[in-house]
């Protein structure tokens, strides 16, 4: 029995037809992945770093404190950020798909939606910052409404501002997955929940809902995977004040320890790896795909 | 009437020679000063500059393609970044701005080449403190990793540091000041004479202090010998006890909410000042400047411990040999040769080599910013805006009031892993 005969011309030209991507998959993901995991083993001094086999890089990891801590704000931020892109994204999806007749218009506010997108993510970001200022505009046009009198510190170089600008640069990720998802929703089931008797909110919570779980678990991997990984947003608006392990990594980078800053990395992977393979454990994601 | 083999000194000859020579003198540069090697090749040659935004100035850039005729391309990064590419990428650049305790870290990666100082021409032109150590004999050499003890080593090859001129420079001093905190007059409305008023709870919420670990640990150890609260053996090289306990005490105070934001680079400080959202923070010279010249009120105080001082300097990358080594000293002479100088004193930095910085700044200008005078007339920045009204005394007086007043260099300390790491979870907490 030769290997080539257990494999047919179908399955050989299936093979062909899959290795253009998996060749720059394995090129462009796996490789660097496995470079990086080798080189957290490596050891490095003042500038330089060379190839040795220590688990010093680990064992200094797990074992600060430090790691925790910034470990447990960072899914602090990521909890409070997917809680309220979740809220917002899905209302937003609802309207898109069951309130806006038209399927013209439908396509039309969701390009509306996209358009800040236009704008580098930076900028957008940045900008909030003379806006949430001390003598910034949010606190000037509160203060000569009357409603303060000091200007409110907590509204920037705080978690707060943190947690807004993680909002308002990833809610659209929850938007489109969860609109996509709702699109798909045949509207005989609502009508027939309507029939049954349901009233508004019953129909939202046993069809509407249950039917969106794909979408929305692909929202939440989008943006847990751009808040854990994060560094510059959490930099900007705390002020400098707040850790993340992003922040982590490219600190140890600047300062040319690789190695430690590759064992960081490989934690994180692991540990965003983790709590995907969880959410994904709830819901099957294979329907949407 | 000759043939042949035999030279005689024909008229013809000797106008060719006379010709040639006047060409080479004019060439040469004999006539109009600068350059000094053929105008014709130095044209093509580029040499990269990186290093940090102090220095590298585009008015910079435009002089010397002007003066010197080669292109010379400049990038402005942070610190840490400057550090992290002269130790790593030494084929990305040619001349390295760098700072003197940035060049203890990166000189034993052997990415840079010594200078030989007798091809220097103004060597004796330039100050004490980056030859000796001593502004005047009678100075006391500073805490801290003092420029002259990373200025020399033996030899074109050498890799430790010498403790005396040897005649190869490391790096050439350039440019250097003395910090300290920068205040808004008008919202804290009283005197601030020392380092402690940083972590004052008056200043809740409202005082900042810059986040690289280098210069930032130096800044902390003032505070807290201000405060009485640590007693340092010498604040350049700290011992883990020392950085622990420092560490400690701004760790309590980043906790009670003492600072409103840290930054990195100095536009994000100019930033913070302007906009009043900080009252005290860390500064350097250009921020002061820059907030000034928006027209906000800014001082840079001199405190009664002291100042903390840098200095920076122009490193040669290794790879440069030939035409781009000649060029490199040319370009050395000319920015000692008083016009660069000139520029950065007006912005309030000090020239290694003020003696012909003065030839192209005022009389007035000189009087303000190296004297201590009273300005006699408006006083301008390089870019032409007003800085300081006629009657404006200088922050911390003259050069020997302020140099003369250091307290400490900005430092590289064997225990720097360490100090970094706790540095690190400051910022973390």
């Amino acid at each position: 029995m030769s290997f080539r005969k257990t494999i047919g011309a179908a399955e050989r030209s299936a093979w062909l037809l899959v290795s253009p991507l998996a060749v720059i998959l394995a090129g462009f993901l796996v490789l660097p992945i496995l470079t990086i995991a080798a080189v957290s083993f490596w050891n490095y001094n003042e500038f330089t770093y060379y190839p040795d086999f220590v688990f010093d890089n680990y064992a200094y990891l797990l074992t600060s404190p430090v790691t925790l801590a910034t470990y447990l704000k960072t899914l602090k931020f990521m909890v409070l950020t997917w809680g309220f892109c979740t809220v917002i994204g899905f209302t937003v999806a609802y309207f898109l798909a069951f309130h806006v007749r038209s399927l013209g218009g439908q396509v039309a506010l969701f390009l509306l939606c996209t358009v800040p997108f236009w704008t580098s993510n930076i900028i957008r970001m940045i900008s909030w910052i003379p806006f949430l200022g001390r003598n910034g505009i949010a606190n000037s046009t509160l203060i000569e409404l009357g409603v303060i009198d000091q200007p409110l510190e907590w509204l920037l170089f705080s978690d707060f501002a943190v947690v807004l600008a993680f909002v308002h640069l990833y809610v659209l990720f929850m938007v489109v997955p969860v609109f996509n998802t709702m699109m798909r929703i045949d509207k005989s089931l609502i009508e027939a929940a309507r029939d049954a008797g349901a009233s508004g909110l019953q129909i939202l919570t046993n069809v509407i809902i249950p039917l969106s779980k794909p979408g929305i678990m692909i929202g939440s991997i989008f943006i847990v995977t751009l808040v854990m990984g994060d560094f510059i947003t959490v930099r900007f608006m705390s002020g400098g004040q707040s850790a993340s392990v992003g922040r982590v990594i490219s600190n140890e980078i600047a300062l040319l320890q690789y190695p430690a800053a590759a064992a960081s990395a490989v934690v994180l992977l692991a540990t965003v790896l983790l709590m995907i393979a969880v959410m994904l454990r709830f819901v099957d994601v294979r329907k949407e795909l | 009437m000759t043939t042949g083999k035999a030279k005689t000194i024909s008229r013809r000859n000797v106008l060719k020679g006379a010709a040639a020579a006047g060409g080479l003198a004019v060439g040469s540069g004999a006539v109009t000063g600068f350059p000094t090697i053929w105008a014709q090749n130095i044209k093509d040659v580029t040499l990269r500059q990186f290093g940090t935004g102090v220095s590298n100035l585009n008015e910079v850039a435009q002089k010397v393609k002007q003066d010197l005729g080669f292109t010379l391309e400049m990038t402005a990064l942070d610190s840490d970044s400057v550090t992290q590419r002269a130790a790593t990428q030494p084929k990305s650049f040619d001349i390295a701005d760098i700072e003197y305790w940035i060049c203890k870290k990166v000189w034993p990666s052997g990415n840079l080449q010594a200078m030989d100082t007798s091809k220097i021409k103004n060597y004796d032109k330039i100050v004490g403190i980056f030859k000796s150590g001593k502004l005047t004999p009678e100075s006391i050499i500073a805490q801290g990793t003092a420029p002259h003890s990373v200025g020399f080593v033996e030899g074109v090859d050498g890799t430790k540091f010498a403790d005396h001129e040897t005649g190869w420079m490391t790096l050439i001093p350039t440019i250097y000041n003395a910090d300290t905190l920068g205040i808004r007059p008008d919202l804290i409305g009283r005197p601030i004479e020392s380092w402690t008023e940083l972590l004052n709870p008056e200043f809740k919420g409202k005082a900042s202090i810059l986040d690289i670990s280098s210069i930032g640990i130096m800044d902390a150890a003032m505070v807290c010998e201000a405060m009485g609260e640590v007693k340092y053996g010498d604040k350049g090289n700290m011992t883990r006890d020392e950085i622990d306990k420092t560490m400690a005490i701004f760790t309590e105070a980043k906790k009670a909410g003492q600072f409103r934001a840290f930054w990195k680079s100095f536009d994000e400080s100019v930033n913070l000042m302007a906009s009043g959202e900080v009252v005290i923070q860390s500064m350097w010279s250009p921020a002061i400047t820059a907030v000034r010249s928006k027209g906000i009120p800014c001082v840079y105080q001199p405190l009664k411990e002291g100042y903390r001082s840098w200095g920076g300097g122009i490193g040669l990358s290794k790879n440069l040999k030939g035409l781009e080594l000649e060029a490199a000293y040319e370009y050395i002479n000319w920015y000692l040769s008083g016009w660069v100088g000139g520029f950065l004193m007006r912005q309030g930095y000090y020239s290694a080599v003020p003696e012909t910085s003065k030839n192209f700044m005022s009389a007035d200008e000189w009087g303000f910013w190296f004297e201590g005078k009273p300005a006699e007339g408006d006083i301008k920045n390089p870019q032409g805006q007003v800085m300081e009204k006629a009657g404006a005394v200088r922050d911390g007086g003259s050069f020997y009031d302020r140099m003369g007043a250091v307290a400490c260099w900005n430092a590289v300390m064997d225990e720097n892993q360490y100090m970094v790491r706790k540095w690190n979870e400051f910022i973390a907490a």
